[in-house]
């Protein structure tokens, strides 16, 4: 699996790789708030968490139906599928990829930018924490999506209609646990890593019978 | 032997279009599928390596009409991708093999197509796999290009490997065997159409 790692952060960082995409979207979604809601700096503070998940979320489902596609309209998936990897381990890796070059920089990015936004000092280490261990379950969910659209040419619509719904509880836990008032931000917490956790340990198996299906 | 099937049935877009197919390899066989365009040959080749249906195949490796390589990635680049996926060392000889070696630093998007191919066919190269399953193989590849390609296959079967090729062209193999799929090809009665039978 670790070959197929490196070589899919080695593609995302070449030309046209979706890494600088992302987060470029993440960036310009989150700078944009301060101008439409206006300079009201407790309003701000406030839904600050919230813009910074929903933007995370965002910018992940932007590139989402590369996890897959590529490899497909290349025949690389079918020769991978016929090596000795089980397609879990593909599903894995590129969700892994995928976390990497989307979930990771999104996380580092949202220390400065919710400073932009007036996130409360005490906030930042729980955001951190938040978006630390809940953009892995974004990543998997969508690779999950990816799985089962990767045969329809621009399914990209498809794939969020799918996708966002599973979404919903990530957003509304790991939003909360940032949020200022929550009492107990480390319950939370918890449920978001448990969500991730359960991602981690059971998508990679719907992947794979989403792509046998797919492969057919 | 290498592989042994029987009573194999091919769908394709949900329609059997062989029937029963039996086919058994053993080392050093090289089989090559005829038949017109349209007749199953790609389908056979994705059954047998396991891409649909429920047979399992055990060892092979398989290379379809698409090359599976990345256009950013520079030829060593997807070569060592593909190396480290099955496990194999130096990548070297197998680039010299198949005269890739001056292309190695050149971004695969650059290629041309025969070289494309080339490069695509490489990753064979690299699986210890004892069946290949090639589909088309020598498409876009001149004459030269051919014989190397064919010539890898030679030395695989000669190594105690096998093949089975869908071709067009004549490949000068010894000991070759042609499988002619229409001899398998499902009667239309086959796949009658429940709803008008009645019988869903």
């Amino acid at each position: 699996m670790k070959p197929l790692i490196l070589r899919d952060l080695k593609l995302a960082f070449r030309s046209g790789g979706g890494f600088a995409l992302t987060l470029a979207f993440f960036l310009i979604v989150v700078m944009f708030v301060p101008f439409g809601v206006g300079a009201n700096l407790d309003l701000l503070a406030r839904i600050a968490p919230g813009i910074l998940w929903i933007g995370a979320l965002l910018s992940c489902l932007l590139s989402l139906d590369r996890i897959f596609q590529l490899d497909w309209e290349d025949g690389t998936l079918e020769a991978l599928a016929t090596s000795p990897i089980p397609l879990s381990g593909i599903a894995i890796a590129k969700a892994t990829a995928h976390w990497i070059t989307t979930g990771l920089p999104i996380t580092l990015a949202a220390i400065p930018l919710g400073y932009l936004l007036n996130l409360p000092q005490q906030s930042y280490l729980w955001l951190f924490a938040s978006l630390a261990l809940g953009t892995p379950a974004l990543s998997f969910i969508g690779a999950f999506g990816a799985a089962i659209t990767v045969g329809i040419k621009r399914g990209g619509l498809l794939l969020s209609l799918l996708v966002l719904p599973l979404y919903i509880p990530t957003l509304m836990l790991g939003a909360q646990v940032a949020s200022t008032g929550t009492q107990n931000p480390i319950q939370l917490l918890a449920l978001v890593a448990s969500i991730s956790l359960l991602c981690i340990a059971t998508i990679p198996f719907a992947c794979a019978i989403a792509l046998r299906a797919n492969l057919r | 032997m290498l592989m042994n099937v029987s009573n194999l049935n091919c769908l394709r877009a949900d329609k059997l279009i062989l029937s029963d197919v039996a086919l058994s390899v053993v080392a050093g066989d090289c089989v090559i599928l005829r038949g017109p365009n349209g007749a199953g040959k790609t389908t056979l080749l994705r059954y047998l390596a396991g891409l649909a249906g429920d047979y399992t195949p055990e060892n092979t490796a398989f290379s379809g009409h698409l090359d599976g390589i990345k256009s950013t990635l520079t030829v060593r680049e997807n070569l060592s991708f593909w190396a480290g996926i099955y496990g194999f060392g130096n990548i070297d000889p197998i680039l010299e093999q198949l005269s890739l070696t001056p292309l190695q630093s050149r971004a695969a998007g650059d290629l041309s197509a025969g070289q494309k191919r080339r490069l695509g066919l490489a990753r064979m190269l690299l699986t210890d796999a004892d069946v290949w399953l090639m589909d088309e193989p020598t498409v876009s590849l001149d004459a030269a290009t051919s014989d190397v390609i064919i010539d890898a296959i030679k030395t695989h079967c000669a190594a105690g490997g096998a093949a089975i090729i869908s071709t067009h062209i004549d490949m000068d193999i010894p000991n070759a065997r042609i499988l002619n799929i229409t001899d398998f090809a499902a009667k239309q009665s086959d796949h009658s159409d429940p709803f008008l039978m009645g019988d869903f």
